[in-house]
Parts: C-alpha cells; sequence; structure tokens
C-alpha cells in the first residue's frame, strides 16, 4: 500500500534536545491508533536549518511546516491533519490568514537560501541508505569509477573552482593533486571532522543529516589519489553524528559501496572512525593527524605538508565535512554548474551557523557572494528584541568583528580578509548594542588560551599577555600603552606563531582595536564601559526620582544589598553589590540606572 | 543485501526515486483533493484514495498530487473529490466509488474529459466568502 502522506521530523541535535525523537514516537503510536500507519511514513530526517523554531515537524505532500512541536502535539497532528486532512493552524510557523498556508518557500528564512551541502538535510532519513541512492547517491562515485580517470576528476575539481570549506580556503583538486602525483604505496583519506568554533555546528548538522555524502566523496578520493583507507576524525562530544556515521558505514558495506571491490570494480576503500577529545587545536590538519596516530594533538611545521607527508608519514588527503559535501556534487552535476554558483574567486555556496542576537537562529546556506544585511536581516530576521546591531563575528575565534558600516560587503574569501576577518568554518555570531567589545574580545582571547598546545612561544605567551592586558582593562586598570602593546604582540602572533590558531588569535582584538577603538578608550580613559557589562566599571543606582518604592528589586537583590520601606525611595548598599544586574531587570519603572 | 553490482545500484535508484520523488512537491502540476471529513470516511473515501494511488501508478502518472481536506459540504453525494489540473475547469465530483476514481484518472487527467455524470457545483459558493479560508 502506498504512503499518501509523509511526515518529516528533524532529528538534529538541536530538535532531539527539545524532545524531537519523543514527538517521533508519539506519532509512530498515535498513526498505530488511528489505524493510518500503512498511509503515512513518519521519517527522521536531518537538521532543517530553522533551529530557532525548532522542534520542525513538515508534512507533505501539503508542505505544512510546523515549528516549536511539543510532544504532546504529536496526537493532533495525526488526528487533524493525516486522518481528517485538517491542518493544524496553531502550529503552522504562518499563522496568517491571508495564504491557505505557509509554503516552505514562502518562509523569508529560506528564500536566499541555496542548498548544495545541506541538499539532503531534513528530505531523507540518513539512516536509510536507499532514501540516499534514490537522491543520486553514489552515482557520482558510479560515475568516477566506470566513466572518469583520475586525471579526469582532478580536472573537473579544477574547473568547479572548489576551495576548502574548513577555513583556509585552499583550492581542494591542488590538494588532491600534490597527493596523487606523489609515488607511494599507502596513501590516506581524511575527514576533519573535529569542529570547535564556539557556536558552529554546520559540519555535525551535515553528518548528521547526510553521513552517505561524506562516505561517497571520500572514497571518490581515495579512487583519485590511489588511497585504500580513510578515517574520519570526529570529536566525541558528537554521538549522534558518530551513530549515525557507523550506521551508514555498515549499509554502504553491506551493498558493496565500501569495502573490497566496490561495485565489481577494481577499487577498494574502506572508512575507520576515530574520535577527538574535543582539543580545538586537532582541527588543524597537522595537529589533527599527530592525534590520529594517537600522539599529542601538536602541529607540526608545514612544509612537508600533509599531501605530500601526512598520516603515518604518507601522503594524505585531508579535508573538512562541508568540502566533502561538495564533491559529490561537484562530479555529478560537472564543475561548469558550480562555477555557475557564487563569485568569482569563490565558487559554490557556504554554510553559516548564525548565532548569538539574532531573531532566527540556526543553519543557513546561502550562495557565495551573499552579502552580511542579507544574511542577518533577511534570513536572520534582524537583531532580537528590536536592538540595535552592534557588530557581527564571522571565523569563531579566529575571525575578527565586522561593523554595520560593512553590512553590504558580499561574503567571499577575499572581501572577509580584506576587512580583517576570514571566512574560518562557518560560525557567525551577532552581537547588539548590550554587548560590550573589549569584554566579547576578552571571551575569545580566553577560549584561544586555554585550547593553545604550547609548543610554540608566540601563541603560549603572546595568547597569555593579550589576555591578561584586555582583563586588566575590563577591569579599569588598563593605560594608553596597552593599545600600542597588544597591537604589536598580535602583529608578532600573527607573524611568528606555528599554526592557525596562534596566527588567527589575534585576529578579534586586532579587528575590534581597528572598528572600536573609542571603546576601548572609554574602559582606559574613562574607566567605564558604555555597554554596562564590565562589572568592575560599573555601579548600579536608585533613581530618586522614578522610584515608587515597590520593594520589587529589595525582595530579588540575592545579596539584600537593596534598603527601604514600601511606597519610599530604595537604596543600593554599594559596598554589598554584587553587580548583577538583577534589580535593574526587574524595575518596572526604569528606576535603576547603570552608570 | 549482498553486494551490488552496477546494474543492480541502478535498479535500485531508480526503483526508490519513484518513492521518494513522492515526497517531492515541486513538480506536481496537478492536484487531486480529497474530501476526507467524518462523512466522507464513513461513505468510503479511503478506498477512493487508495483507488486513486493505484490508478496513478498503473497510468505511471507522476506529476499528479493527491492531498487530503476536509468535509466539502456535499455529504449527500460522499465521497466527494475535486480535481485542479492546468487548462481545465476545477470540477468538484460527487459518489466517486473506486471505479469512479480510476474513470476520472483515465478521463480527466490522461485524456482532459469531464466526466459528466459526477459533477456537483460547491454549495451556495455565492454567499461564501472565498478569501476567508
Amino acid at each position: 500500500m502506498a504512503f499518501t502522506n509523509y511526515i518529516l521530523v528533524c532529528g538534529g541535535t538541536g530538535c532531539e534536545s527539545a524532545k524531537a525523537d519523543q514527538i517521533y514516537q508519539n506519532l509512530l503510536s498515535a498513526a498505530n491508533a488511528e489505524g493510518v500507519h500503512e498511509t503515512v511514513q513518519i521519517v527522521k530526517t536531518g537538521c532543517f536549518g530553522f533551529c530557532e523554531q525548532g522542534p520542525i515537524v513538515k508534512i507533505l505532500p501539503e508542505d505544512s511546516f510546523y515549528v516549536q512541536v511539543k510532544p504532546e502535539d504529536s496526537e493532533e497532528i495525526i488526528k487533524e491533519h493525516i486522518v481528517k486532512g485538517r491542518e493544524v493552524k496553531r502550529l503552522l510557523y504562518d499563522k496568517s490568514e491571508s495564504k491557505k498556508h505557509a509554503r516552505v518557500e514562502d518562509i523569508q528564512f529560506y528564500q536566499k537560501q541555496f542548498r548544495i551541502v545541506l541538499r539532503n538535510c531534513g528530505f531523507i532519513n540518513p539512516e536509510n541508505i536507499d532514501e540516499y541512492i534514490a537522491r543520486d547517491g553514489y552515482a557520482a562515485l558510479e560515475k568516477v569509477l566506470f566513466e572518469m580517470s583520475s586525471d579526469a576528476v582532478i580536472e573537473e575539481l579544477k574547473k568547479s573552482g572548489l576551495r576548502g570549506r574548513g577555513g583556509a580556503g585552499f583550492p581542494t583538486w591542488l590538494k588532491w593533486n600534490f597527493t596523487k602525483q606523489v609515488d607511494s604505496e599507502q596513501k590516506y583519506i581524511v575527514c576533519n571532522a573535529d569542529e570547535g568554533d564556539p557556536g558552529a555546528y554546520m559540519d555535525r548538522s551535515t553528518l548528521e543529516g547526510d553521513p552517505h555524502s561524506i562516505l561517497e566523496a571520500m572514497a571518490i578520493a581515495g579512487f583519485t589519489c590511489g588511497a585504500d583507507t580513510g578515517y574520519i576524525y570526529i570529536r566525541a562530544e558528537y554521538p549522534l553524528a558518530i551513530g549515525r556515521l557507523k550506521i551508514a558505514m555498515e549499509q554502504a558495506r553491506a551493498y558493496g559501496l565500501l569495502g573490497e571491490n566496490i561495485l565489481g570494480s577494481e577499487f577498494s576503500f574502506d572508512i575507520e572512525i576515530r574520535l577527538g577529545a574535543g582539543a580545538f587545536v586537532c582541527g588543524e590538519e597537522t595537529a589533527l593527524l599527530a592525534s590520529l596516530e594517537g600522539n599529542r594533538g601538536m602541529p607540526w611545521p608545514r612544509p612537508p605538508f600533509p599531501a605530500v607527508k601526512g598520516l603515518w608519514d604518507k601522503p594524505t588527503v585531508i579535508n573538512n565535512v562541508e568540502t566533502w559535501a561538495n564533491v559529490p556534487m561537484v562530479i555529478l552535476k560537472g564543475g561548469e554548474w558550480f562555477t555557475q554558483i557564487g563569485t568569482e574567486d569563490s565558487k559554490g555556496t557556504k554554510v553559516f551557523a548564525l548565532t548569538g542576537k539574532i531573531r532566527n537562529s540556526g543553519l543557513v546556506e546561502v550562495p557565495m557572494g551573499t552579502t552580511l544585511r542579507e544574511i542577518i536581516y533577511d534570513i536572520g530576521g534582524g537583531i532580537a528584541n528590536d536592538k540595535d546591531f552592534k557588530a557581527v563575528q564571522t571565523g569563531g575565534p579566529s575571525g575578527g568583528m565586522i561593523t554595520k558600516d560593512y553590512l553590504d560587503t558580499p561574503i567571499d574569501y577575499k572581501h572577509l580578509q580584506g576587512l580583517g576577518s576570514m571566512m574560518g568554518s562557518g560560525g557567525m555570531i551577532v552581537m547588539d548594542e548590550d554587548d560590550c567589545i573589549v569584554d566579547v574580545t576578552k571571551f575569545y582571547l580566553g577560549f584561544t588560551v586555554d585550547e593553545s598546545c604550547g609548543k610554540c612561544s608566540p601563541c603560549r605567551v603572546g595568547g597569555r599577555t593579550l589576555y591578561n592586558t584586555l582583563d586588566r582593562i575590563t577591569k579599569g586598570e588598563g593605560t594608553m600603552e596597552d593599545i600600542d602593546k597588544m597591537r604589536s604582540c598580535g602583529y608578532a602572533m600573527q607573524k611568528a606563531s606555528l599554526c592557525g590558531l596562534g596566527q588567527t588569535a589575534p585576529n578579534p582584538i586586532m579587528s575590534s582595536l581597528k572598528y572600536f577603538e573609542k571603546e576601548y578608550l572609554a574602559h582606559i580613559k574613562d574607566r567605564s564601559c558604555p555597554s554596562g557589562r564590565c562589572k568592575e566599571l560599573i555601579s548600579y543606582f536608585i533613581l530618586a526620582d522614578k522610584c515608587i518604592g515597590c520593594t520589587a528589586c529589595a525582595r530579588k537583590c540575592p545579596v539584600s544589598a537593596i534598603t527601604g520601606e514600601r511606597r519610599k525611595i530604595h537604596l543600593i548598599n554599594q559596598d554589598l553589590c554584587i553587580k548583577c544586574g538583577i534589580c535593574y531587570e526587574v524595575c518596572k519603572f526604569d528606576a535603576v540606572y547603570v552608570g | 543485501m549482498a553486494k551490488m553490482t552496477l546494474e543492480e545500484l541502478r535498479a535500485l535508484r531508480d526503483e526508490k526515486k519513484k518513492d521518494l520523488n513522492k515526497r517531492d512537491v515541486a513538480d506536481k502540476t496537478k492536484q487531486v483533493v480529497i474530501g476526507m471529513g467524518t462523512c466522507g470516511i464513513a461513505a468510503g473515501a479511503k478506498d477512493t484514495l487508495n483507488a486513486f494511488l493505484q490508478e496513478l501508478d498503473a497510468q505511471h502518472l507522476t506529476d499528479v498530487l493527491i492531498t487530503q481536506t476536509g468535509c466539502m459540504g456535499l455529504c449527500y453525494v460522499e465521497p466527494t473529490i475535486e480535481v485542479i489540473a492546468p487548462e481545465m475547469p476545477n470540477v468538484i465530483y460527487g459518489k466517486v466509488t473506486p471505479d469512479v476514481a480510476k474513470t476520472i484518472v483515465r478521463d480527466h487527467l490522461v485524456n482532459k474529459k469531464m466526466v459528466s455524470e459526477h459533477i456537483f457545483d460547491r454549495p451556495a459558493a455565492d454567499i461564501i466568502d472565498r478569501g476567508g479560508k
């Protein structure tokens, strides 16, 4: 009996943590109870990307897009929508009456997106290889094995202009070609799934939603470069992605798409998973390979590049998850097709994890050349709580801040670098007027200092020096010399550090000094924090003319620093105050002043 | 499942594609809406729906979308359905038994000929505010 309805339940980590699995189970049992289990197929898919509104349930063929679904809604969805054919209006994203219902393409969040990497996320069941195959899965591998030479594969990649999506943007074809040309009995293919930027989850979602695309791409590289073994290096805190990868690998082996003599050809290739302990530096390729070998994760100076002398000194192609996910599409649709998307020096799309003070947090895939304004305002829906935009940090702790004046910059490798930021792996953190730039910069520095492996002194000592300086500034103990000191120290780190971690760690400082020097000066000269974030620099006062003596602040103060009788003006004891800001939040009469 | 050859992989892909394409709503140009209110279901709308699905497969029609809706208000001629197809007026059919369903697929959807004896009109369409719902 054929299915008439399809229910796609998001199975990404975000929605799973919001009980998506319970929703899935409830839908199944409700379908059984109503006797419609034979006409409706309920599928758990990968991430839809619209995480802000999760958990998401999409129903086809009506294309109903249900958001913020709760487990207890499952029964109503089955009884109303599936049995009676009536949409559950209160769960629709767009509840407006004017439209019959919100189709996915009508939702602004999806309008400017173009999905290559996330092509199957939210559409197929990632734990079912048949669904991947039906979406032209393994067709690229098939084409490579039976219709193309390894030279032709390199040529196609070269034509496509695909560049590494891990951050540095190295041309993929060149990397592969280096490895291909080295004469060696043993070569390796490695997938870098050690995603570590705070707030970034593009790679995790790709692996969770479409694991087979990575396996297929790695096998293509194996054929092209002459390798028979691949490793996926993934951090242990991605259990869902690891689980789905394992299922995918088992299924691919059972179908003969991994293992000996793939599809009856001469080519054999298999993949193993290696778990990382979650050190940020292991996302750097040479440190990753050291960790893969069982050593402490520390980078080595390049050259030699891994493409020539990598894992166990053998030539190794190492690419990031997102790069891999592009490969099957480039092969299948051709390099020519790929060049039609994007800008002159950056082809294709880029996935961003949009987070911070943004209305629609989520996973976004846009063509290269899309402007920051389009991502933040059109897709992201603007700044949350109607605050003013202050800056956006791209490239995570290695990137830089970009201000309002540069919002119309098209996003590609060249332009972001020109602004002192970088593409990075794709984290995009939005800051609003309430964020203190110095404080945020200190947070990033704290992260890189923690994650520095300690091998080279520019990073080890330089990072600590910068952090300590920032710490003093946020406490009101900075001096004017600090500004120049930070600049020269940062410059030294950029030039002298061994790997990308140290080279890019000063980027948040360098870019914020460039665009927000005023804020640094306010902290140093006026000993004040304009955004009211740096606790040592602010005090809370009660304005006598506004306080009506409602006692709300006094009751909430955790250290009982506020005194005052009912209907009389209250007072904050500055010696006791811990500057938690609760009084400021609870006051309904704007009587608490931060200064 | 044993290891596959190239031919087997291709065969599997073609077969599964048919299933998965049904999830894809993008290129469907025609639509059959089946009234599945209580009255419709009681009158056998489920069997009608199955008959449509079987006949569409039999006729290899892939551009038809089957959707459900509530009661159309023609409870006396249930099961009722509406067919929306380009170059044809939107038509409501009543008393659509599985056999009639097959006729509708062959005549209306394939041969663009209406099945006159089963056409009914929306009740008092002129007094219902269509923009409202």
